[in-house]
C-alpha cells in the first residue's frame, strides 16, 4: 500500500477538502451565475446570454458535488450517515433546490412564453442560491457542535430540530458561503459577457466581495471570542481501527483557534482568503477577469481551508455527547478502502481536469446577444 | 429498534424514487449508442440528414437526460438521509463503487454532454463524433459501477465483518469488482437500456410514417432502430437467462420465489409456466409445468437439484439459531473486545450473524427469542411468492413480444417495404411503453426479491434505516411525490410536443412542421 493507515487518514482529510474546494470553484461559479441571473439579465435575451455562459458546463461541474458526496460515503461512511440523516430537512432542501437546475437549464428555452421562462429563471436562482447558503449554515453548525449520539451498535441518533440549525452564527456562515460563491460567479460572468451585463456583474462582484470580507472577519472574531471549541483530552492512536466511542472530548474556550498556535503556518489559510478576495476584486475591477477568477478560486481555498483547519481533527463534533464526535481518526473507512480510493482519485482526477479544461477551451469567448439570436433553437 | 411504519415508509420512498429514476435511465443508456451510430453515418457519408437525425433525437434525449440527472442526485442523497445505518454498516464497500462512478464515468458523461449539445459549430466532425462516443462510454461505465454496487447488495463477496468497527469491511476489491452477479446484471441492464432506446426511435419514426411527414428521415431512423433493437433484445433475453443462472447460484430464495418452487423437485426440475401460488399452505393451487426446463435454466445440468422454498426455510432456521449465538457473542465483544473465548465463539457463528439480526425485528434481546419469533423470522427469509412469480413472468412475456416486433421490423426493413406495412407501424407505436414496463418489472424482481435484506444474508432491511421521526418520512415522501409528479408532467409535455413536431423543431428549413415552433 502507498501509505500507512494514519497517513492515509490525513491524506483523505486533504482529499475531501480538495473535492469540496473543487465543488465550490467549479459548481460554485455556475451557482453564483444562477443566483445573479434574475438581477443582471433584464430581458429574455440578456438572461439567455447569462445562462449560456454556463450552459455547456454546469452539468459536468455538478459532478464535483456528486463525486464529493460519493467520496465522503466511501472515505467517511459514519460522517455521511450521521450528517445526511441528522440534517435531514436541510439535505432535502438542498436536493429539492438542485432539482431546478437540470430542468431549468434544459427546459427553459424550449417554450417561448414569458411566464414559462420567468418561472425557470427563479428556479435557477433557487438552485444557485439555496445550496451554498445551506452548506454554509451546516458548516457553521459544525463549529457549534451537532446534537447526536450513537448507541452501542453505532446507530446514529440526531436529537435536534431543523429550526435549531438556523441560529445566528450558522446563518452568518451561510452568508459567508453565499457571498463567496456569488462573488466568484460574478467574476466568471464578467469574463464571459460584455456590455450592460458585464457592468451589472461588476457591481455584484464589488458588493459580494465586500460582503465576503466583512462576514468572514465577523465569523472569525465570533469564533475566537464567543464560541467554545472542542478538544480531545484522551490519548489518540492515529493508527487504531476506527471507533468513535473510544475517546474523551471536552469543550474549551478558544479551542477552534488552538491549531494556529500549534501550527503557525496555518495562518496562511485565512491570509489567503483575504488576499485572494482583495486581489480578485482589484483585478476584476481592472478588467483582467481571467486572473481574477484564479484569485477568487484561491480565496475559496482560503475560506474552506480555514474552516477545515480550525476544526481539525474534528469533522463533525457532537454537542450532546462530545465523546461521540466524529474525527479524521475514528470515522474513516478501512485501510484497504482508503488506499483503493486514493488510487482511483490519483488516476482519474488529472484526466478529469484535462478534459474539463478542453471543454472550456472549446467553448471559450464571450457569449453575446448575437450568438443567442443565431442559435435560437439550439442555445439554452 | 426502528418502528415497522418507519421501515415501510423508508422502503416506499426508496422504491418510488428509484423506480422513478429508472424511467429515465434506460432511455439515456440506449440513446447514447443510437446517437453514436447516427453520427457515425454522418461522418462516413457526409449526408446532412444523418446530422439532423443526431441533433433531433439528441434533443429528445436531452429532455429525458435532464430528469435522469435530477432524480439521480436523489439516489445518492438517500442512502445517507434515510438509510444511515446501512451507510455506516457497508459504506466501506458500497461507497467505493459510487465514488469511482463519479470519478470515472459521470464526469465523462456530463462534461461531454455539454459539448454534444453546444459544440456543433466549434468542433470538427470527427471531434464531435469523439465527444458523442465519450458521452456514450461515460453513460455505460456509469451503469457498470452502479450495478457493481447493486450486485454487491445481492451477492456480498470480498468483505468481512469487524466487531471493533461494527461494520462490514472490504478485504478483496477485485472480488467486489468481478462479482458474477454484478457482471450479469450489468450486461442484462444495459441491453435493456439499448432496447428501450431502440423502441423509442422505432415507435416515434413509425408515428411519422403513419402520418406521412418527414418520411425519409423516419425511414432512416426506423432502419437503425430495427437493427439495433433486434440485436439488443436478443442480448437482453440471452443475458437475462445468464442472470437467472447467477441468481440461482447466489440467491436461492429469489429463484425459488420467482418460480414458485415450494418443494425440492428431483433434478432436472420442471418449470412452472403458469401457477397460482398459495402462500398460506406453501403450495401451488394450480400449475402448468414444463418438464426439465427449470433444472436446465437454473443449474445448466441434468443432475443438480434446485432447493425449494420448504428446504430453504429449514436451512435458514438452522442459520437463525446459530445467528443468535453470533449476535450474543458480538454484544459481549462490544463490551469486552479482548475476551478470547468470546472471540472464538463469535468466529464460529460469524457467518450467520445476519440471520441472527433478523430476529431484532421481533425482540431487542435475541437470546430471549421465543420459538414463535424464530418461526416468523424463518418465514421472513423468503419474499412473498405471488408478486415475484407474476412480475417475472410479465417481464419475460414483454421481452418476447419485443423480440417478435423487432424481428418483424428488421425483416421488413431488410426487404425494404416496412414503410407501407401499416400494421407493423401501428404495432411499433403501441409497443412504446413496453420496454419501460419491463425495466420496472425487472427492478421489482431484483429488489423485492432480495427482501428481507438490504445486503443479502448480511444486513436485514429493518435495521438499515435512519432513526427518523415517522412524520419526517410522511413529509419527505409527500415532497418527492409532489415534485416528481410536477416534473413528469412538464417532461411529458415537452417530450410529446417535440416528438410530435419532429425534426422541424431544429429550425433548419428542411422538414415539416417548422411553423409550430414559435
Amino acid at each position: 500500500m502507498l501509505f500507512d493507515y494514519p497517513t492515509l487518514k490525513i491524506v483523505w482529510w486533504l482529499l475531501v477538502g480538495v473535492l469540496l474546494v473543487g465543488f465550490a470553484i467549479m459548481d460554485g461559479h455556475d451557482m453564483g451565475v444562477g443566483t445573479l441571473l434574475p438581477f443582471v439579465g433584464r430581458d429574455d435575451v440578456e438572461r439567455r446570454v447569462v445562462i449560456n455562459t454556463v450552459g455547456p458546463h454546469w452539468d459536468g461541474n455538478q459532478v464535483w458535488f456528486i463525486t464529493g458526496g460519493g467520496a465522503i460515503f466511501a472515505a467517511w461512511p459514519l460522517v455521511y450517515a450521521t450528517a445526511f440523516s441528522g440534517f435531514y430537512w436541510a439535505m432535502l432542501a438542498v436536493l429539492w433546490a438542485l432539482f431546478f437546475r437540470p430542468v431549468g437549464f434544459d427546459y427553459r428555452s424550449k417554450i417561448d412564453h414569458p411566464a414559462w421562462r420567468r418561472t425557470w429563471d427563479w428556479g435557477l436562482f433557487v438552485g444557485g442560491a439555496v445550496p451554498p447558503l445551506i452548506f454554509g449554515v451546516a458548516f457553521g453548525n459544525l463549529f457549534l457542535g451537532v446534537p447526536f449520539h450513537f448507541d452501542a451498535n453505532l446507530v446514529p441518533y440526531y436529537t435536534g430540530s431543523f429550526w435549531a440549525l438556523l441560529n445566528p452564527f450558522a446563518l452568518l456562515c451561510g452568508v459567508v458561503s453565499t457571498a463567496m460563491i456569488t462573488f466568484h460567479g460574478a467574476i466568471y460572468l464578467m469574463h464571459r459577457t460584455e456590455g450592460a451585463i458585464q457592468r451589472r456583474a461588476r457591481l455584484a462582484m464589488l458588493a459580494f466581495g465586500c460582503l465576503l470580507l466583512a462576514t468572514f472577519s465577523a465569523a472569525g472574531i465570533w469564533l475566537w471570542q464567543g464560541i467554545d471549541g472542542f478538544a480531545i483530552i484522551s490519548a489518540v492512536d492515529p493508527g487504531a481501527l476506527p471507533n468513535p466511542l473510544a475517546k474523551e472530548v471536552v469543550r474549551q474556550p478558544g479551542a477552534w483557534l488552538a491549531n494556529y498556535t500549534r501550527q503557525p503556518l496555518g495562518v496562511a489559510l485565512p491570509a489567503l482568503a483575504y488576499a485572494g478576495t482583495l486581489i480578485a476584486m482589484q483585478l476584476a475591477a481592472a478588467g483582467r477577469t481571467l486572473p481574477a477568477f484564479v484569485a477568487s478560486s484561491l480565496a475559496i481555498v482560503g475560506v474552506i481551508g480555514t474552516a477545515g483547519a480550525s476544526l481539525f481533527p474534528f469533522v463533525m463534533p457532537s454537542s450532546s455527547a462530545p465523546g461521540a464526535s466524529l474525527t479524521v481518526w475514528d470515522s474513516v473507512s478501512s485501510h484497504l478502502t482508503l488506499n483503493i480510493m486514493l488510487w482511483a482519485t490519483l488516476i482519474f482526477m488529472p484526466v478529469i481536469v484535462l478534459y474539463t479544461g478542453w471543454a472550456y477551451k472549446v467553448m471559450a469567448g464571450k457569449v453575446t446577444a448575437d450568438y443567442i439570436r443565431e442559435n435560437e433553437h439550439a442555445a439554452y | 429498534m426502528p418502528s415497522e411504519q418507519l421501515v415501510d415508509l423508508s422502503r416506499l420512498q426508496f422504491a418510488v424514487t428509484a423506480m422513478y429514476h429508472f424511467l429515465f435511465v434506460p432511455l439515456t443508456i440506449g440513446m447514447t449508442w443510437i446517437l453514436v451510430i447516427m453520427e457515425s453515418a454522418w461522418v462516413m457519408t457526409g449526408k446532412t440528414i444523418y446530422q439532423d437525425m443526431t441533433r433531433f433525437w439528441g434533443k429528445l434525449f436531452g429532455i429525458n437526460f435532464a430528469l435522469g440527472v435530477t432524480t439521480g442526485i436523489t439516489m445518492e442523497f438517500q442512502f445517507g438521509t434515510n438509510w444511515a445505518y446501512y451507510s455506516h454498516y457497508v459504506g466501506d464497500i458500497f461507497g467505493a463503487p459510487l465514488a469511482i462512478e463519479g470519478l470515472m464515468a459521470f464526469f465523462l458523461e456530463s462534461t461531454f454532454i455539454g459539448l454534444f449539445f453546444f459544440g456543433w459549430d466549434r468542433l470538427s466532425r470527427r471531434q464531435h463524433l469523439l465527444v458523442t462516443l465519450l458521452m456514450a462510454v461515460g453513460t455505460n461505465l456509469s451503469a457498470l459501477w452502479i450495478l457493481i454496487a447493486n450486485g454487491w447488495m445481492q451477492n456480498p463477496v470480498g468483505a468481512e465483518f469487524s466487531y471493533v468497527t461494527m461494520r462490514m469491511e472490504m478485504v478483496d476489491f477485485w472480488a467486489v469488482l468481478f462479482n458474477p452477479d454484478a457482471q450479469a446484471k450489468f450486461v442484462h441492464t444495459v441491453s435493456a437500456g439499448y432496447t428501450t432506446g431502440a423502441m423509442f426511435v422505432l415507435a416515434i419514426s413509425s408515428f411519422y410514417l403513419l402520418r406521412g411527414h418527414d418520411v425519409e428521415f423516419a425511414k432512416k431512423s426506423f432502419r437503425i432502430a430495427a437493427a439495433f433493437g433486434f440485436a439488443s433484445i436478443c442480448s437482453v433475453i440471452v443475458l437475462g437467462d445468464e442472470s437467472g443462472y447467477t441468481v440461482g447460484e447466489a440467491q436461492q430464495t429469489k429463484l425459488a420465489a420467482m418460480e414458485a418452487m415450494w418443494e425440492t423437485e428431483p433434478a432436472p426440475a420442471p418449470f412452472n409456466l403458469i401457477a397460482i401460488p398459495n402462500e398460506a399452505e406453501m403450495k401451488n393451487d394450480f400449475a402448468i409445468e414444463i418438464p426439465w426446463v427449470m433444472g436446465l435454466i437454473g443449474t445448466r445440468s441434468l443432475d443438480r437439484q434446485i432447493p425449494g422454498i420448504r428446504e430453504i426455510r429449514e436451512k435458514n432456521r438452522e442459520r437463525i439459531v446459530s445467528g443468535i449465538e453470533a449476535v450474543s457473542a458480538l454484544e459481549a465483544l462490544r463490551r469486552q473486545p479482548d475476551d478470547a473465548a468470546m472471540q472464538a465463539e463469535f468466529e464460529e457463528h460469524k457467518a450467520d450473524l445476519g440471520f441472527g439480526l433478523l430476529l431484532k425485528k421481533y425482540t431487542a434481546d435475541v437470546r430471549q427469542a421465543t420459538p414463535a419469533m424464530i418461526e416468523r423470522a424463518v418465514a421472513d427469509t423468503v419474499p412473498r411468492v405471488a408478486p415475484m412469480f407474476w412480475t417475472f413472468r410479465l417481464m419475460v412475456l414483454f421481452g418476447f413480444l419485443m423480440l417478435a416486433l423487432f424481428g418483424a421490423a428488421l425483416w421488413y426493413s431488410v426487404k425494404g417495404c416496412f414503410a407501407g406495412r401499416r400494421w407493423l407501424l401501428r404495432w411499433a407505436l403501441w409497443m412504446l411503453p413496453v420496454p419501460w414496463l419491463s425495466c420496472e418489472l425487472g427492478w421489482f424482481v431484483a429488489e423485492y426479491g432480495r427482501q428481507p435484506w438490504t445486503i443479502y444474508g448480511v444486513l436485514p432491511t429493518h435495521l438499515s434505516v435512519s432513526t427518523l421521526e415517522v412524520g419526517s418520512l410522511y413529509g419527505s415522501l409527500a415532497g418527492f411525490v409532489g415534485f416528481y409528479t410536477l416534473l413528469l408532467v412538464v417532461e411529458m409535455y415537452l417530450m410529446i410536443r417535440f416528438a410530435k413536431q419532429g425534426p422541424g423543431s431544429l429550425g433548419t428549413g428542411r422538414y415539416a412542421n417548422e411553423i409550430a415552433h414559435a
